[in-house]
Formats: structure tokens, sequence, C-alpha cells
């Protein structure tokens, strides 16, 4: 188990009703951490959809997570 | 380039303003472009747009595309700001500035920065419709996941 601290912007934010929780899981990469929280908040976007940062960095999905690491969903973006 | 190439705004801000930080006796152009928001989109009748930006990654990338623009034209210089929060019908929710001995580099490097920042940096628009309806753009379908519960 490692403990993550997340933070949700945008429709993900809307959401989960949250903007930052910190979790305990055994996900090993933020695909895997997604397909958790789209389960269980049902979040409407798919996994493909989004890009990961994590420590404030644009990450792969199949980056392997470190405990205490900060990770970020990124919906598309619509700047502009 | 200064350390503040691309920001984030919270408010309201004068491009004028912005431009004269730009000045530079060896500029013989300046090239800037203003994002509006628009009362439509799609065929909606748009009401309001609201801005959320990650700020963390968003200035970081920002500041990377500035630095891109930089070393793909000859710019003397270049800042973009853009605004987050709730903007209204024609207020301007982005702007860059590009400064260059000759004008084809400026108008390369601001639509290469406008370009880029639209695909790359971590901003989202929430529009919210005449009809009282929102929904996040490039989220279609969650935006009708929302709207059916």
């Amino acid at each position: 188990m490692k403990t993550l601290h997340l933070q949700y912007f945008a429709i993900l934010r809307e959401q989960r009703g949250l903007t930052n929780e910190s979790m305990q899981t055994n996900a090993s990469t933020p695909a895997q951490l997604y397909e958790e929280l789209k389960c269980k908040y049902q979040f409407s976007l798919e996994s493909e959809q989004l890009r990961a940062a994590v420590n404030g960095e644009f990450t792969s999905m199949d980056t392997s997570l470190s405990d205490e690491d900060e990770v970020v969903y990124i919906p598309p973006v619509a700047g502009g | 380039m200064s350390e503040e190439s691309f920001q984030l705004s919270e408010e309201v801000f004068i491009p004028k303003e912005q431009a004269k930080l730009l000045c530079d006796p060896a500029a013989g152009g300046y090239c800037a472009f203003e994002g509006w928001v628009r009362d439509h989109n799609e065929g909606r009748p748009v009401k309001s747009l609201e801005y959320e930006a990650y700020p963390e990654l968003a200035i970081k990338e920002g500041s990377r595309i500035i630095k891109e623009a930089h070393k793909k034209f000859e710019v003397l210089g270049a800042n973009c700001i853009h605004r987050t929060g709730h903007l209204q019908i024609g207020e301007i929710a982005v702007w860059v500035g590009a400064t260059a001995k000759h004008r084809e580099e400026a108008f390369a490097a601001c639509r290469y920065i406008i370009d880029e920042v639209k695909s790359r940096v971590p901003i989202w628009k929430k529009e919210h419709y005449e009809d009282g309806n929102s929904g996040w753009v490039r989220c279609e379908h969650c935006a009708a996941h929302e709207h059916s519960h």
C-alpha cells in the first residue's frame, strides 16, 4: 500500500466534489489508479482521454507511482 | 526572456500595458493576438465562460511554449497571459504578444504560441449556455452525463 495525493480539476473536480484528497492504494500506475477512481466515483471520462501529471510534470499513464506522489489527471484541455 | 513570460490572471488586464513590457528599440514589428469570449459555440448561445487552470503545470508548460517560440523564430520578446475565473461575453480570455526585427517572425511566433497554448496548457473552459445548461468544452459526452442526473 502507498499513499498518493490527488488534485482534481474541471470536470473531474466537479464529479468528485473535491479539489484534493489523499488515498491509500495498491495501484502501481496512473492508469491503474484511474480505473479504481473511475469505478468508485463514476467519472465519465475514459482513461484514454486523459493525460497524467505526477509531482507537477506530465508523465505517461503507465509510469510507476511511488509512495507520497502527487497525481493529477488532465482532461482534454480547452484554453484560449 | 523574463521569468513571467506566461502568466495566469484572475483579474482583467490591459493589453496595452502588457505590450509596453515588450518595448524594444531593436523591434521593427509587434504582433498581438487577443482571444475573446464569444456568445455562441457549435450553434448554442453562450452566456458566459469559466476558465480553470492547473496553475503549477500551466505556468510551466506555457513558459516552455514561449521558450520554444524564442528558439524557432527570431523574436525579441514574447509574452502570454491567460485569464482564469468567470468571464463575460466580450472579455479578453487570452493575450499573446511577440516582437521581432521584422513582421514575419512576429506573426509566426504569435501564431505558434496561441496554437500551442490552446492544445497543450492545462486550462479548461466551461460554457454556461443561455438555456441554463453548462458543459466543459471538448467533454461533450461528460456534459450530457452530468445533465442526466
